[in-house]
């Protein structure tokens, strides 16, 4: 009973807080100082024609090598956790999966792969990039895993990707530093025309190991739980 | 900011209030919790497509509502198997 107060108590708090915020809001006129930056100079500096990717890529790109890392690390600790559980190959009472789910993956995995890879590969063109497409490349491996719960996947290969691709994001980073302005300055290919599919400079280039980077962990976790079996 | 731009990002809000109503309503079990938790990251997908924000949304919609949502069940499976065992 008194928790159930207390809980009560921190939501009205909350509410109120999220109701006074609501009417303290003042929607901006013009772009702040940052923002304006971004808008006038991303095409002219970087090439991209999605300023989003520019930024997440080039301007704040240490941010996105930590956040690669803080999911490889997640990747790495569930495999840890689940370590110590026998790698049970036998398992009791698993229904088949259906018909439909069967014939549907057949179907549907590699238009997921395709657009997977369309979405990280024109990330710098178009809404996406490297985590939304390594997100649907592993979706492809969940419908995989789901059709075939027996399925063995190479571990050997999801991890050669995964720490290949990692090491290019830093190689290209400090490639950035040697012959252009700073660590993961994009600049380090030519630029191209506005729009194309090579232009941009390595954006494209380092989304693309980002997005096979992503697919690999987010597949060798689900590959891992789904493996592994109580003691 | 169009009217119908207001109406829709209201009717989402309602929508995912609902859904979180869903998650704590008495006699609730596990899966319905997870697959509202799955059902609120969607609904808020669409409002950051509302808001033009399709990068954000396409992250929201993929991992989730699409991957979290199946990991939870995956590990909801385990730890049902450990009490069953254990």
């Amino acid at each position: 009973m008194v928790s159930r107060f207390f809980v009560l108590l921190l939501l009205t708090g909350v509410g109120a807080i999220f109701v006074s915020l609501m009417f303290g809001y003042v929607p901006d006129n013009a772009l702040n100082l940052t923002a304006r930056y971004y808008a006038e100079n991303t095409v002219r500096d970087t090439g991209a024609a999605n300023i989003v990717a520019a930024i997440v890529v080039t301007f704040r790109g240490l941010d996105t090598l930590g956040e690669v890392t803080v999911l490889f690390l997640t990747a790495a600790i569930v495999g840890l956790v689940l370590a110590g559980s026998q790698q049970g190959r036998l398992r009791r009472e698993q229904p088949a999966p259906g018909e439909l789910l069967v014939t549907g993956t057949r179907l549907l995995v590699p238009l997921t792969l395709l657009l997977g890879v369309y979405v990280f590969v024109n990330g710098h063109l178009t809404p996406g990039g490297g985590f939304q497409g390594g997100a649907i490349l592993a979706s492809a491996v969940l419908m995989l895993l789901l059709a075939d719960p027996l399925r063995e996947f190479s571990h050997q290969l999801i991890s050669a990707i995964e720490s290949i691709s990692g090491l290019v994001f830093v190689a290209i980073g400090l490639l950035g530093m040697v012959y252009a302005g700073g660590f993961l300055d994009n600049r380090i290919l030519p630029l191209g025309t506005l729009g194309d599919l090579i232009s941009a400079g390595a954006i494209p280039v380092i989304y693309s190991f980002i997005g096979l980077k992503v697919g690999a962990e987010f597949s060798s976790m689900m590959v891992n739980l789904s493996e592994t079996e109580e003691p | 900011m169009s009217t119908i731009f207001i109406i829709m990002s209201l009717l989402l809000c309602g929508a995912m209030i609902v859904a979180g109503l869903m998650a704590v309503w008495p006699g609730r079990n596990l899966p319905i919790v997870i697959l509202a938790s799955g059902l609120v990251s969607l609904l808020a997908s669409v409002q950051f497509l509302l808001l033009a924000a399709p990068d954000v949304a396409m992250t929201e919609a993929a991992i989730g509502s699409g991957l979290t949502t199946f990991l939870f069940f995956f590990v909801l499976n385990r730890v049902r198997k450990g009490t069953h065992h254990g």
